[in-house]
């Protein structure tokens, strides 16, 4: 094992300030069970899972409550024990309304005695005994997404196609969005879960190198992953990136770490024989393995200027943002804007009613110090977008083609490799809404093709 | 003198003989049918019909691949005449004009959040579902009325609203609407549920002043459930168009003030 | 009746949250910090004259822009302060004694025509400050040559109106003169009539207000270079390629090519304008590659003495080609 500098540089990128001191040194807290938990069917990406309870249902903590649905889909467990009393439409940080079960975490069941909070939900495995199936499907039934924002199912993650192999797994330990400091308290505080899990991993993906990708403004983090994986056998690197946003970014973070570039979508990571998972996944498989705990719960970074004590929450999966709010001291000022996830990419939400999800990893109060609302000017064409953009993309094309309404310029511009990671809009004088740009033109070019593929299915049909 | 004019025509009769050799040999044999029905279709190029222009209607007509009375701008007279053209049935069209399902203006219906970036439904449903207490309702960014070949789409108090001697019925708003709430309806029928949010109706009232209940009294009022005039989703009336109601007297009974009477925005046009 | 709204709302925008606090008020703010030095030079050399017409330049600009959006029902713009660098460039690019109306006139032309006729800032294919300035060397050309002397401050020299022609009216005759044949006494008068390394660098010769202190606008230069306004493309392949054409074509010496005239000026202020020069790097260095050729093919072949306007506005022209040509390459494409 051993500690290096990253050797490649990607085109582009910015320099946002980071406001990771407001919660960097508080350690992992847990959040006492809320009353009330809204756990969503679609925590994941992909086909949301089908909703198996219903209203007066008395649901178990781990027991599944939404069933896979699908390739791509997970399944979802209830976070806590409690009586189910609703089960309606809600809406997610994101803007969609999906199917959610609403719980009464105060009731106490009809019979038997409730849930100890660290009882054991499935039978725990010995990973070096158990055969990669088993720990696949241990990933699986765990219902482990990519907790690092998209929440790509892992098990579809761990199981390349075949023809496929994977030969670097890459720990993505970035965190370069601003504000979070979750995956940085994980790091620093569960670095021996982490060496457990990566040990699984490899077995599932048949040994490949391993990567862990740290930014450089976190030595501590770097210090203790080093001490973790100090007798570690194989190839196994700490690979430490310069501050750069977005070098989360997966496919930034594969160039950085072993310089080799994914091609244009459809292309995926495992097409250039890599995966790369964030380290608080990494985690909950090894609890899901070594202690047979499903992903119930995640740490949260909950901070910004309008909160009053900043924390890193462990909190279960469908605790509502004004129960995380509460536990954090409550409101220090009015908040102007609150955001779920990181300044860079997470969701502006209209109300503290929203659940926490598998992927939420942070939560903001802005105040009106920090947001405001602006109004977009004429593009000046100063080229800052585009010496920003680490997809090397023209972004101010791009976003005059969208003011125009042409999508077909937008798509020769290749806007569909366009990553949203709002380092365009982030430096642009004339307050241009470029990003927003990217995702209108994106949007309409999905519903295009989604048209299209339905067209073409019912002339087959007919 | 002579010399230019004897120029000039030697060239011209030698560039008219090539011409004329041209039209013959290298002329595209095609259908002639596809010119008279491209006459007979209105000529608007909407692409309701989801074909690019009249003329890519027309081929895929003449070829069979394109079902005849798709043309909703040309309606049933269209429909007849290249009925006529291709020796085939008409299928009969009621003309169908599009009406937005909300009534939920800035002052009936909250909004929850000030919504900051580009003046689109589409994209402002992507940021927190909108700024509209409603999650069902009309947020009045204008997706429709820019798709819409007629201008015949007008935002007024944070509501799109159709007018209805413009609209050709062409469908493109009713693809374009992220909250799916515009439908296209009988130029005929008058009176309709202006309200597309299927919830509870105390749920339905926190967010809005107008909205559908689902109180069933319209039902009532038409002779109820067996008179077919209206049909329920979740806590929502709709209105049957197949078969719609007459009498306009029930609109002024709803107790949720979400019908109306021909709603139709009718602008100075 | 409408239902209880709770009156704080939080703002609802797409990501990003957060800015990195720049904007076109402060870059233009920047261009006009970075013009200071050079405005200085420009009135210490020129005196009053100067004062006046770069005060009516920019008063009328900003008049001009304020009545334009007026006049177009759109929203007041003068505060993004590009009104003013207009103001400010085309007077910098003016003879310090020309008659104030003309450059009242070349203002509202700058203003009017040049910018707000294509939709303001942003929207308009040539520099504005430039296209007045064409305008105006076409128009009144008498007083648009005419320079006065700079004043000799050291020497205690009174200021006086007296004219004489720019140092490039000679190094256009060196062009003419056979270079082996310098010898001859009608290359050896041109010669003469080139002022030392020292003037030029300082200002002290003939020219436009702004244009003649190489040091100060090299100053000003690397404040925007600084300061990241702009990048190093343009003026670096401007004036690399002025210097390396004189050094082939012969006639003056390289450096008095680059210095004399609106080399520096136009290569570090003018061609740098964004609304009309290329977006990517490779568009810049081809953007200035032919700033600097098309000026030299004037200054040796045109009929103008000076061709850096000229050449600059026909660079402006093939932009969006050139844009076109230099569309960067996405990460991950073949």
């Amino acid at each position: 094992m051993k500690t290096v500098k990253s050797q490649f540089k990607f085109a582009g990128g910015v320099h946002p300030d980071y406001n990771k001191e407001l919660a960097r040194e508080q350690p992992i807290e847990r959040l006492p069970l809320p009353s009330e938990l809204v756990i969503s069917m679609s925590q994941h990406l992909g086909a949301p899972a089908k909703c198996l309870v219903k209203v007066g249902d008395f649901v178990r903590r781990g027991q599944i409550v939404g069933e896979k649905n699908g390739f791509i889909s997970v399944c979802v467990r209830a976070s806590a024990d409690g009586k189910v009393k609703a089960v309606e439409k809600r809406l997610g940080p994101a803007g969609a309304k999906a199917d959610a079960i609403v719980l009464d975490t105060t009731v106490k069941p009809d019979e038997g005695e409730p849930s100890a909070p660290d009882a054991p939900i499935l039978p725990p495995l010995d990973w070096r005994s158990a055969s990669r199936e088993e720990l696949l499907k241990r990933v699986e039934e765990a219902g482990i997404c990519g907790m690092g924002g998209a929440g790509f199912p892992t098990a579809v993650k761990l199981n390349p196609p075949p023809g496929k192999r994977c030969e670097y797994l890459i720990l993505n330990g970035a965190e370069c969005e601003p504000y979070l400091t979750a995956d940085y308290r994980v790091m620093l505080e569960r670095a021996p879960r982490i060496r457990l899990g990566v040990e699984i991993m490899r077995k599932i993906l048949g040994g490949p190198a391993v990567r862990i990708a740290v930014e450089a403004n976190k030595p501590e983090a770097i210090a203790a992953l080093e001490k973790a994986f100090a007798d570690i056998d194989g190839n196994v690197e700490i690979v430490v990136l310069s501050v750069l946003y977005p070098q989360g970014s997966e496919k930034h973070q594969i160039f950085a770490t072993v310089g080799r570039v994914v091609p244009e979508p459809p292309a995926l990571p495992i097409d250039v024989g890599c995966v790369v998972e964030n380290v608080g996944t990494v985690v909950a498989i090894a609890d899901a393995v070594e202690k047979g705990e499903p992903l119930l719960e995640r740490v949260t970074t909950v901070s910004g200027d309008a909160v009053a004590e900043p924390k890193n929450v462990l909190a279960p999966c469908g605790t509502k943002y004004s129960d995380l709010v509460a536990f954090c001291g409550g409101e220090k000022t009015a908040p102007a804007k609150v955001v779920s996830g990181g300044t860079m990419m997470g969701f502006a939400v209209s109300t503290l009613e929203i659940p926490t999800t598998k992927t939420t990893s942070g939560l903001l109060l802005l105040s009106g110090k920090k947001v405001f609302q602006y109004a977009s000017g004429a593009c000046i064409n100063c080229g800052r977008c585009l010496r920003a953009c680490p997809m090397g993309l023209n972004p101010a094309l791009i976003s005059k083609a969208v003011d125009a309404n042409d999508i077909k310029a937008a798509e020769d511009a290749h806007v569909m490799s366009c990553i949203e990671c709002g380092a365009c809009s982030f430096g642009c004088p004339a307050y241009r809404t470029i990003t927003q740009s990217c995702r209108r033109a994106k949007n309409s070019i999905r519903a295009r093709i989604a048209a299209e593929k339905a067209k073409a299915a019912a002339a087959a049909n007919k | 003198m002579t010399i230019a004019i004897v120029c000039i025509a030697g060239v011209g009769l030698v560039a008219a003989v090539v011409l004329a050799v041209a039209d013959k040999y290298l002329s595209v044999k095609e259908d002639p049918r596809i010119g008279m029905v491209t006459a007979a279709l209105p000529g608007a190029n909407c692409g309701g019909c989801g074909f690019p222009g009249c003329d890519g209607y027309a081929r895929a007509l003449v070829a069979g691949t394109a079902p005849n009375g798709a043309c909703a701008a040309g309606g049933d007279a269209c429909a007849a005449a290249v009925a006529k053209i291709l020796g085939v049935e008409a299928a009969s069209t009621e003309r169908r004009v599009a009406l937005v399902k909300c009534c939920g203006t800035r002052s009936e219906a909250i909004r929850v959040g000030d919504y900051n970036g580009i003046c689109d439904c589409n994209v402002a449903a992507m940021t927190a579902g909108g700024d509209k207490g409603c999650t069902y309702g009309c947020l009045g960014y204008g997706a429709c009325a820019n798709v819409c070949p007629k201008n015949a789409i007008s935002i007024a108090d944070g509501l799109a609203k159709v007018d209805k001697r413009l609209c050709i019925g062409c469908g493109k708003c009713v693809a374009v609407c992220p909250k799916k709430l515009i439908e296209l309806v009988p130029a005929s029928a008058t009176v309709h549920v202006l309200c597309n949010n299927p919830d509870k109706g105390p749920l339905v009232r926190k967010v809005c002043g107008v909205g559908c209940m689902g109180c069933h009294l319209c039902e009532k009022n038409s002779g109820g459930k067996e008179a077919g005039h209206f049909v329920f989703q979740g806590f929502l009336a709709k209105v049957n168009y197949a078969n719609p109601p007459e009498d306009e007297q029930i609109v002024a009974k709803c107790p949720a003030k979400c019908m109306s009477v021909d709603p139709h925005f009718e602008s100075g046009h | 009746m409408k239902p209880k709204e709770t009156t704080e709302h939080y703002i609802l925008s797409s990501s990003p949250h957060t800015h990195a606090n720049s904007s076109v008020s402060r870059i233009m703010l920047d261009v006009v910090l970075a013009l200071l030095p050079t405005t200085f030079a420009g009135i210490w050399f020129f005196g009053m004259p100067a004062v006046w017409t770069i005060a009516v330049c920019v008063s009328t600009c900003i008049v001009a822009e304020a009545l334009c959006r007026l006049a177009m029902k759109r929203d007041n713009t003068i505060g993004d302060l590009s009104a003013v660098v207009t103001g400010l460039l085309l007077a910098l690019n003016l003879p310090a004694g020309i008659p104030l109306w003309m450059a009242v006139v070349g203002s509202v032309f700058a203003i009017c025509v040049a910018k707000q006729v294509f939709g303001g800032l942003g929207m308009n294919p040539f520099n504005p400050a430039l296209a007045a300035r064409a305008f105006m060397l076409i128009s009144f050309t008498g007083p648009m040559t005419t320079w006065l002397r700079p004043i000799c401050r050291c020497c205690g020299e009174t200021p006086d109106a007296t004219t004489m022609a720019t140092p490039l009216a000679a190094m256009k005759r060196l062009f003419a003169a056979d270079i082996t044949a310098s010898a001859t006494p009608h290359a050896e008068k041109a010669l003469e009539q080139i002022p030392s390394l020292c003037d030029m660098l300082v200002g002290n010769m003939p020219g436009c207000i702004g244009e003649v202190s190489a040091i100060a606008l090299a100053a000003g230069a690397a404040y925007l270079l600084w300061r990241k306004v702009i990048t190093w493309h343009i003026p670096v392949a401007f004036i690399a390629t002025v210097f390396v054409y004189s050094l082939i074509a012969g006639g003056a010496p390289a450096y008095a090519q680059v210095l004399t005239g609106g080399v520096m000026i136009g290569a570090c202020f003018m061609a740098t304008d964004y609304v009309t020069s290329p977006i990517t790097a490779k568009g810049k260095l081809i953007f200035g590659f032919g700033c600097g050729l098309l000026c030299m093919l004037i200054r040796q072949f045109g009929s103008y003495p000076e061709g850096c306007s000229f050449a600059i506005l026909i660079m402006n022209a093939v932009c969006p080609l050139i844009n076109r040509w230099t569309q960067p390459k996405p990460f991950g494409a073949k």
